[in-house]
């Protein structure tokens, strides 16, 4: 909430004679009790000649493109002379014999304005009339020239004391939970407290506000009000104000206060509502009286209605708007605007002020749903005062009267009563038990009743009943705050808590660190892959539509369009990284990522238990149950040279065999052993693709990719990639000890003619179940073709390692073993034997 | 031979010897003066033609000589060897400034490291790290967590909500949805630290990305305060920004926690010069939410507080730009290193 500094300290002036405050004591005295600033600007200064002026002759200028006004204004001996002061203005919001704010040669306004006297539109101009936003009071939208009355000084007399330009408007940031601080009757409570000065209400004391109420004592009421239960309406009051002078404008001093807190002054009934908002929190609104017909319902408006707002939006309702209406239809959209029917107009002389209290979150609702938050609408989301209809409706009514004459009638319509506040029963020594300091029984009881509360002690039970303003006090943690933030969240001291002996981190989180660890030490560099992606991406792959890629969950407001559902690969995401890097003029890279991903699952709708009590174990299943699978997992991508060129010779291009060895690292760090077989898996090249097994069951791929796929993606051609479920390992316990022979290894080697399509895992698997229990390794050493091999053969040479555990083994029963391999790879494979 | 006649052959052997300029010439001169066709081992090989009472001197003088001559050689392969050594190493002399990394090398992505650093020092403090799913129920990341039906944060405007509509989950806007199940599934007392992946709907610019990072911690035990909360803060605070880093606490609301608090640190190495900083959030956790687990807030006690792992590095380490850190940049990751 924007407002002036003087505004706060000259209501709490009135109680605490003589207080001041530079303005940045008075900005830690706002953070001390919990009231962020987001900042504070002294209004910026204006030098030089800035006088009053009494506008004496207007002459209109027709002849330019817009109209232009030749001014004579009296500024008394300001100018030197005493002479008129000849000066052209632009703006029309001003009449003969009106006090206006000149600025004349010599003055710098804000912004390095510098006023020079100049021939303009073919008249001399020596000078300036000054509109609000030109002094630095206001936004330029909401300003206009400013007319003052003739009390605020003579022609010639410096202006800028009277004009209160010497003020800082500081933007305070009121938190959710305490709408009463929308407003200097709220910000000056906790001032006090912040500063330990007495406070004066302004709504019990409106002098304070420099405001004596001038209203008939109530007799009667105005026209009937229905205020039907359905709109969870708390309070509606109205009353009236007769015969003002529809050209009234409001007083400058209250202008002053709405544009400071960035409200554009509109008309005297309007302004006269947003000045008794700003200064109690209570938003109103001011009806053309003589527009209203009949009585007034308020109750829901039915689904479809239609109602047209003050900022000229047409609105389509739904049935849990509330409306106010009277026979013509809707006038109003209770607590978020008015309508145009019965808006004050410059013809307006009876007025009804409406003051109100709403439900929080029906007029939550309503703003949210059509997009409009009002001033009101901000402040009744976050509670108002029930309290204070009646002050706010005399206020409004004694200052209206005051600018623009005219009665307050008698009558006074008034439904519902003030809510009893339920009492918070609070054991004395809870703040000092939540604090870890110790708050005497005075301390808390005179916090507590600082904020507005009643304290009925008994022993050391406190019965507290918190003010009509603070709804947001349900419970005694929200007390324990009161006190807390009151005394000062720097008293608190500092412990660190002693938690019980933990476990580290679990095996899972320890793995997820080796891998990361281990593929950064591979050469992989992480990257951050996005949980959104473009399912397109998996047309352009060609995935089939059952592939369990493309079960996706869709995001419902995806801030990209088309990057709607949540990946269920990091591949799409690295990959972009690798054009953007390529982009970028880096050729030789390999990236790695580690993330969650989502994959559709169940019922995809989540049941909402209540939040009164623990939920039953079966609902936490079910809410568990309901969400996508998320597993984690982890991909590679790599592509130019592995190895880079250097002095030392040529680079050695990333392979679909590095895809695999970062594969392997991954497993190295996870205490597994993957199997490979040859696999046909898009987006990875058909003959140049593996899958990554575990029990025979795949849990990723490696390899290149699909040279198409990476040609109509724009990526570097050979480029490779990884990508396996991280959380489909099993967790490795602990690893049994091998136990090492101290005899004797015998080598022999192996040489065997299969078909091309064979691959050579499942022949070294063969071998090494073929070559029985001396076998300890089957290492392939070398691939062979050629034309005497015949078409489509291949030669695998294998490096056998014998050994026993219990004696020397002798070249026999090596031979006799690694015969019965090659008899086995027969059998299995049609596997000739060479040489 | 004659005495004569060896002293001169072993002189000119050891004068031959003298003049080598390299061990292969010394080699040769040595089949030159001490090979078996060179007149000392010649003499030696004919003694035995000798009378045996001339035999004892000839073979005295024959050895006198031989010795003579291969104690000079050795003397002379010793230099001449460390002048062949010198003269390699000379040879071999390379200039170790020429680039000599061929393999590519990797680091992990700075959120990964300050996780890391921050998982290693709540487990320091006996705490345990929990994590869970990124598209959370809505009953995990706001109504048990206190904030009511209608509560802004709830709308499309500021969080992702999954298709379709009313399935009741969104991507999780915090890692708090974690403590909750936590608090569901473990007895108290219990000690977490939460660090994750969390969203909002901000668009992604220098200062602002939809997908971001958490710490948040929870204790929850019999006597905990506010006290304990900053305790724990001021630790954590120090052990990331240096021994000189302060705290303070400033009044602020969250649904979660009441009395709830803003943390402000302070320490001498910030970005961009010494001075307070917003750090993150904290609080005592809010009875609705321990009832809503099942604790009996008039047992126990808790607090809880969250912070930004970006924002941490922002200033910390003087990231500039949020873009940096989705978009994969490796000139971005690579300086990093891993840290480990």
């Amino acid at each position: 909430m924007l407002i002036a500094q003087n505004w706060v300290t000259g209501l709490l002036g009135h109680a605490n004679e003589g207080w001041k405050v530079p303005s940045s004591d008075l900005d830690s005295g706002y953070v001390r009790v919990g009231f962020e600033t987001e900042g504070y600007w002294p209004i910026p200064e204006t030098t030089g000649p800035l006088v009053f002026g009494r506008v004496e002759t207007i002459e209109e200028l027709t002849e330019f493109k817009k109209p232009i006004r030749h001014c004579h204004v009296n500024v008394g001996d300001a100018n030197g002379t005493g002479e008129l002061q000849s000066i052209v203005c632009g703006a029309r919001n001003f009449k003969e014999g009106d006090t206006v704010v000149v600025s004349l040669p010599g003055a710098v306004l804000p912004g390095d304005f510098a006023i020079s006297a100049r021939e303009t539109y073919g008249r001399m101009s020596a000078g300036m009339i000054c509109s609000a936003s030109e002094l630095g009071l206001a936004d330029k939208q909401n300003s206009g020239i400013i007319t003052l009355d003739p009390s605020y000084g003579e022609p010639g007399e410096d202006a800028r004391q009277a004009l209160g330009l010497e003020d800082t408007v500081f933007d305070v940031n009121v938190t959710p939970d305490r709408g009463y601080a929308l407003s200097a009757r709220g910000l000056t409570r906790e001032l006090a407290s912040a500063f330990s000065l007495t406070f004066t209400d302004p709504a019990i004391e409106p002098a304070v506000a420099g405001i004596e109420v001038k209203v008939p004592a109530v007799e009667g009421s105005l026209i009937n009000v229905e205020l039907r239960e359905e709109t969870k309406a708390i309070r509606f009051g109205l009353r009236k104000v007769s015969g003002i002078d529809p050209a009234a404008e409001s007083p400058f001093w209250m202008q002053r206060e709405l544009m400071l807190s960035g409200q554009r002054p509109v008309n005297a009934a309007t302004d006269v509502t947003n000045y008794v908002m700003l200064l109690l929190g209570q938003p109103m609104h001011a009806f053309d009286a003589a527009k209203v017909t009949g009585d007034l319902v308020v109750r829901n408006a039915t689904a479809g209605e239609k109602f047209e707002t003050l900022d000229h939006v047409k609105r389509t309702l739904n049935e849990e708007d509330v409306v106010i209406t009277d026979d013509n239809g809707i006038q109003s959209l209770a607590g978020v605007m008015g309508g145009l029917t019965s808006e004050i107009s410059d013809t307006t002389t009876d007025v009804y002020f409406e003051a109100a209290t709403w439900d929080t979150i029906t007029v939550a609702r309503t703003s949210r749903r059509h997009k409009l938050s009002s001033e009101a609408s901000r402040r009744f989301e976050r509670g108002v005062d029930p309290a204070i209809v009646e002050i706010a409706l005399d206020i409004a009514a004694t200052l209206l009267v005051e600018i623009a004459g005219g009665t307050v009638d008698a009558g006074r319509t008034l439904v519902g009563d003030v809510p009893a506040m339920q009492p918070i029963t609070m054991k004395v020594t809870r703040p000092s038990e939540l604090a870890g300091v110790d708050y005497s029984a005075e301390t808390v009881i005179a916090r507590l009743e600082e904020v507005g509360c009643t304290v009925a002690v008994s022993g050391d039970t406190l019965e507290v009943t918190p003010p009509t303003w603070r709804g947001d006090l349900t419970m005694s943690a929200d007390l324990v705050e009161e006190v807390l933030r009151l005394e000062g969240l720097e008293a608190i001291p500092t412990i660190i808590p002693t938690a019980p002996a933990g476990r580290g981190l679990t095996d899972a989180q320890k793995r997820r660190r080796a891998v990361g660890h281990a593929l950064a030490y591979a050469g992989y560099a992480e990257i951050i892959p996005s949980p959104f992606m473009d399912p397109e991406v998996f047309d352009v792959w060609g995935l089939a539509a059952d592939d369990e890629r493309r079960k996706t969950v869709s995001v419902l407001n995806p801030l990209e369009a088309e990057r709607n559902v949540l990946s269920t690969s990091l591949l799409p995401s690295m990959l972009d990284a690798v054009k953007r890097n390529v982009a970028r003029g880096h050729n030789d890279f390999s990236l790695f990522g580690l993330q969650q991903v989502a994959f559709e699952h169940g019922s995809g709708v989540s049941p909402m238990p209540s939040v009164a009590s623990r939920p039953e174990e079966s609902v936490v299943a079910e809410l568990v149950d309901s969400l996508p699978n998320q597993p984690l997992h982890v991909a590679t991508v790599g592509t130019g040279n592995i190895e880079f060129e250097g002095p030392w010779g040529k680079g050695r291009a990333y392979t679909f065999a590095d895809a695999i060895e970062s594969a392997r690292a991954v497993a190295r760090a996870a205490g597994v052993t993957l199997e490979l077989a040859n696999a046909d898996a898009l987006p990875w090249h058909p003959g140049r693709c593996a899958a990554l097994l575990i029990d025979g069951t795949p849990v990723g791929y490696a390899g290149e990719l699909h040279p198409q796929i990476l040609e109509k993606a724009g990526l570097p051609a050979r480029t490779c990639a990884m990508e396996l479920d991280l959380s489909a390992l099993p967790l490795v316990e602990n690893l049994p000890a091998p136990v090492l022979s101290s005899f004797p290894a015998l080598h022999q080697d192996i040489a065997l003619v299969v078909d091309e399509t064979i691959p050579a895992e499942d022949v070294r698997a063969v071998v090494e179940a073929g070559a029985g229990e001396l076998i300890e390794t089957v290492e392939l050493f070398d691939v062979y073709r050629s034309e005497q091999l015949g078409e489509n053969k291949k030669s695998l040479a294998f490096s056998l390692r014998f050994r026993a555990t219990d004696r020397t083994l002798t070249d026999e029963e090596a031979n006799e073993a690694r015969l019965q391999a090659a008899e086995l790879a027969k059998e299995k494979f049609n596997a000739e034997m060479r040489g | 031979m004659t005495e004569a006649s060896l002293n001169e052959a072993a002189d000119a052997a050891i004068k031959a010897f003298d003049g080598a300029q390299n061990l292969d010439e010394l080699a040769a001169l040595r089949r030159d003066h001490l090979g078996d066709a060179a007149p000392i081992p010649q003499a030696r090989r004919s003694l035995g033609t000798i009378p045996k009472d001339q035999r004892k001197d000839a073979g005295r003088f024959v050895n006198m000589a031989l010795g003579r001559a291969e104690k000079h050689f050795a003397q002379v392969k010793v230099v001449l060897e460390e002048k062949r050594n010198a003269e390699v190493l000379e040879l071999e002399r390379v200039d170790v400034t020429v680039p000599t990394t061929r393999e590519q090398v990797g680091a992990l992505h700075p959120i990964t490291i300050l996780n890391e650093q921050i998982a290693d020092i709540f487990v320091g403090m006996g705490w345990e790290i929990a994590e869970g799913p990124e598209v959370e129920a809505e009953y995990f990341n706001f109504d048990a967590l206190n904030f009511l039906p209608d509560h802004p944060a709830r709308t499309l405007q500021d969080t992702f909500h999954i298709a379709p509509e009313g399935s009741r989950q969104v991507l999780r806007t915090h890692t708090s949805p974690v403590q909750v199940r936590t608090m569901l599934n473990r007895e108290v007392p219990i000690y977490i630290a939460c660090p994750g992946r969390v969203f909002r709907t901000d668009e992604l610019d220098a200062t602002h990305t939809p997908v971001f990072h958490q710490i948040e911690g929870l204790a929850v035990d019999k006597g905990l305060t506010m006290a304990h909360l900053r305790g724990t803060l001021d630790h954590l605070a120090k052990e990331l920004f240096g021994p000189e880093t302060k705290t303070r606490m400033r009044s602020n609301y969250f649904p979660f926690t009441e009395p709830s608090a803003e943390v402000d640190v302070w320490f001498p190495n910030k970005k961009g010069g010494a001075g307070w900083i917003e750090w993150g959030g904290c609080g005592m956790v809010n009875p609705n939410v321990l009832r809503a687990v099942g604790v009996d807030p008039e047992e126990y006690t808790g607090f809880a507080f969250g912070m930004g792992i970006e924002r941490t590095l922002q200033f910390r380490n003087g990231l500039s730009d949020m873009r940096d850190m989705v978009e994969g940049d490796i000139r971005f990751t690579l300086p990093f290193g891993i840290q480990a």
